[in-house]
């Protein structure tokens, strides 16, 4: 079959995917989007669900607030499946120069309008008993949140679709081009616009775009209902996520719902084996250890690993490319911050595509940006 | 058998893991040739399920047997141990309640017996709604259950043998409810004419449940109560009825223990472990035998249990000399399968609100809408749980056709700190002695 015509047409059935879909369809656009296998089961399903507003570049605080407010847009209509849950963020300050970075941080988030609390040895210790004793202290932005992802991609797919959008589930496509995409199965789609949603699948549909395959593992709880009450960060996770050329892992502990916590967190990079690695999977949860004792006794239940989209700046690659025959549409490179940046990119991306102004600039995600590999951070 | 120093690592030439009547059998007749062997087993005390230790009881006469041929200075018996993990080639580790043990082995011999196979229907997840094997577990361990009036349904011989204990130990039992096809009994019961022992047994089981009606064909379409169960309403042909009791115990024969198996990738076809004519696995150096490679019952678990037992010991005339009798047991195995398959309509008793996962209460209705097992645990967290799908795995499989994944260690859910212990053992490992994906 030689198939419909579309206005766009999204590759990739995550949470980008998902929410570029339904962006999409509700401005007025005939939408397609195509999932290879199961909607929200790649780095939608293997990462944590953390909604957190970030201050590593005035570019990522743009997207992850302007994010973080559609999310509490959303909120409401979200099934309760979807387990959002303002839990808020606890970074956790170790000695006098982490708390430093308490203080800059303080100040950055004040200044743009979030709000925070900085809290001593004591008042951290009473908000999560379980962290070790003799910590400096740390900083609370109770407006992040949490969410359950798998669940909320297949609602925005679900809400596409009832808005008129296609859904191919179960195909692969083999090719992508301006005008539309070739299937494993010899089907055809035409599109005016085709957007690679595909996170660290992109750059297989879209060769040489800037998307590193940064690996992850994670480790989840059998029920302790009140055994984390916050996100939990370490804020040395800043110094170890921006060791962009090595392994690192950092005490990064979420509060689900269920009474779960998941543990994370870790970072590898040239690694395309989903296996569950000891040495890493040891150093991770060594480092929980440090912070919180308590986790030796808990009981885990599963183990597993996923591939975060990377890109050089950490900001993601959101609009067009030129290639030899016209233009493709990226939304992928979301490295670590897909849940929460899923919604925000929607809109620059269709704001784009419409030629509509958006509410943030959208010029530090072009994709021909000039990626540096240079990364500073304060 | 000698106390084990706790906290320390285990060195064995002979592994086994299951102290029921297959790894007991195993340990017994590796020791003719091997000076010692290590034994790990999840419960307390050894016996497995069908010897399970008894409160009112005592230790069972067989087991004691078997117990007595086993010297306590040749035999390492570690309790209530449970292998979570198998970090690399020759290695496990077991938890244990003082925390995990690492446990070498030169040859392994998988005994892991079989569990209960539970299909949801409206009111399984009422209090006193328990398995049939289950029931008599919580008895052996101290339930009351004197006067109590029990109905007994599901399928399988474990529904007659548990009726005949529980009425030996006081309990009313009001009827026995096996969905298998009366003709299908008729065929089973006429094989037990080949084999006289069996015969016995089943004319001993007969008197002893006299005056119970045991009825075929028939099947609970659901248990009803408001705090724990009160009635369970059962089905026969086009016949419906409510019968009063104050425990339902209920489960669909057995299924063998596969998780241990299938992280060291034996290989497995048909829910059970692939062995060969001497019990050897398609992994090099491990054995299988009793309910894992087929549930067939008591003396096809002893026969398979020697066998692997001198073969791990290098004993192959010892082996050899069963190999007839084991096959034959097996055949009688392979009609128990055929006998007591569950029928067709058994898919048929859930409603859209029936609880699948425990776990996770998770219902029929919000799986259907799924594709996929891995899209509906996905969205609907069933199988997700501590359990992970051991109990609601097969049921799914059998209500919507979705197969089950494959085990990622932990194989069952395990301490942080047993974890990490096992990622200490598995560094330089190749990953995939980790993880099999």
């Amino acid at each position: 079959m030689s198939g419909e015509t579309f206005d766009v047409l999204i590759i990739g059935g995550g949470i980008v995917g998902a929410a570029c879909a339904l962006e999409a369809v509700r401005s007025g656009l005939k939408v397609c989007v195509c999932e290879k296998g199961v909607i929200g089961a790649g780095a939608t399903a293997a990462g944590m669900g953390h909604l957190v507003v970030m201050d590593d570049s005035e570019a990522q605080f743009a997207l992850t607030s302007r994010s973080l407010q559609l999310w509490r847009d959303l909120a409401d209509s979200l099934p309760v499946s979807a387990e959002y849950q303002v839990s808020g963020t606890l970074w956790v300050g170790a000695d006098d120069e982490e708390m430093a970075e308490v203080g800059r941080k303080r100040s950055f988030y004040e200044s743009r309008n979030v709000r925070v609390e900085v809290l001593d040895p004591r008042q951290l210790s009473e908000a999560e008993p379980h962290l070790r004793s003799g910590l400096a202290g740390g900083l609370l932005v109770p407006d992040d949140a949490v969410v359950y992802s798998p669940v909320v991609a297949k609602f925005l797919i679900d809400r596409a679709n009832d808005a008129g959008a296609v859904l191919r589930e179960g195909v692969t496509v083999s090719a992508i081009h301006p005008h539309g995409a070739l299937f494993v199965d010899g089907t055809t789609v035409s599109a005016g616009v085709v957007v690679n949603a595909t996170g660290s699948w992109s750059p297989g549909l879209t060769p040489g775009i800037p998307v590193q395959r940064r690996k992850g593992h994670l480790a989840i709880t059998d029920r302790y209902p009140g055994f984390v009450n916050h996100q939990l960060i370490e804020l040395g996770y800043l110094k170890n996520a921006h060791a962009v050329t090595s392994d690192s892992v950092a005490f990064n502990v979420q509060p689900r719902q269920t009474g779960q916590v998941l543990i994370g967190s870790s970072r590898q990079f040239g690694v395309d084996d989903p296996a569950i690695e000891a040495p890493m999977l040891k150093w991770m949860l060594e480092r929980a250890v440090e912070y919180m004792p308590d986790l030796t006794g808990l009981k885990i239940i599963r183990t597993w690993t996923g591939f975060r989209a990377a890109t050089p700046d950490s900001l993601p690659l959101i609009g067009p490319v030129e290639v030899e025959d016209g233009r493709l549409w990226l939304a992928t490179g979301h490295e670590g911050l897909g849940i929460t940046t899923s919604l925000g990119t929607a809109e620059l991306l269709v704001d784009q595509i419409l030629g509509r102004q958006s509410q943030i600039p959208t010029a530090p995600y072009f994709p021909d940006r000039s990626l540096r590999e240079d990364i500073h951070h304060g | 058998m000698a106390e084990r120093l706790m906290g320390d690592s285990v060195e064995s030439d002979i592994c086994i893991i299951g102290a029921g009547p297959a790894g007991l059998s195993a340990a017994v007749a590796a020791l003719e040739r091997a000076s010692s062997v290590t034994v790990v087993d999840e419960n307390v005390h050894p016996g497995g399920q069908i010897w399970r230790h008894d409160q009112i009881k005592g230790e069972n006469p067989e087991l004691r047997v078997l117990m007595n041929r086993l010297p306590r200075e040749r035999v390492n018996l570690i309790s209530s141990a449970t292998v979570i993990a198998a970090p690399a080639k020759g290695r496990l580790i077991a938890e244990t309640p003082h925390g995990a043990t690492p446990i070498s082995y030169q040859r392994l011999i998988l005994a892991t017996g079989a569990r209960e196979r539970f299909l949801p229907f409206p009111g399984w997840t009422l209090q006193n709604v328990t398995g049939v094997g289950g029931l008599q577990a919580l008895v052996k361990g101290g339930l009351k259950i004197a006067d109590q009036r029990i109905v007994i349904a599901g399928s399988g011989p474990l529904l007659l043998a548990v009726a005949a204990y529980l009425k030996q130990v006081g309990a009313r039992v009001v009827l026995i409810a096996e969905q298998a096809p009366r003709r299908r009994l008729i065929r089973f019961g006429l094989s037990l004419f080949s084999n006289p022992a069996r015969l016995g047994q089943a004319l001993t089981l007969k008197r002893q449940l006299s005056g119970i009606p045991y009825l075929t064909d028939c099947y609970p379409v659901a248990a009803d109560g408001e705090d724990k169960v009160r009635r369970v309403i059962l089905q026969q042909g086009a016949k419906i009825w409510q019968v009063e009791c104050d425990y339902f115990a209920c489960s669909f024969h057995l299924l063998p223990n596969l998780e241990l198996a299938s992280l060291l990738n034996c290989g497995i076809e048909a829910g059970r472990v692939v062995v060969d004519n001497s019990q050897r696995t398609s992994e090099p150096d491990i054995y299988s035998a009793g309910e894992a490679t087929g549930v067939g019952g008591l003396e096809l678990s002893i026969l398979e249990g020697r066998i692997a037992g001198y073969m791990a010991s290098g004993n192959l005339p010892g082996a050899a000399r069963l190999f007839r009798r084991r096959d034959r047991a097996r055949r009688f195995a392979r009609l128990l399968d055929q006998t007591f398959a569950s029928t067709a309509v058994l898919r048929e008793l859930p409603s859209d609100q029936t609880i699948v996962c425990r776990c996770e209460d998770v219902a029929l209705g919000s799986l259907r809408e799924h594709r996929s097992w891995k899209a509906a645990k996905l969205q609907s967290r069933c199988g997700m749980g501590p359990c992970q799908g051991r109990i609601c795995g097969p049921a799914v499989e059998m209500l919507l056709g979705w197969q089950p994944d494959s085990v990622r260690p932990p194989a069952l859910a395990a301490r942080l700190d047993t974890l990490l212990l096992t990622a200490e053992l598995a560094e330089g490992q190749n990953t995939q002695e980790w993880s099999k994906e």
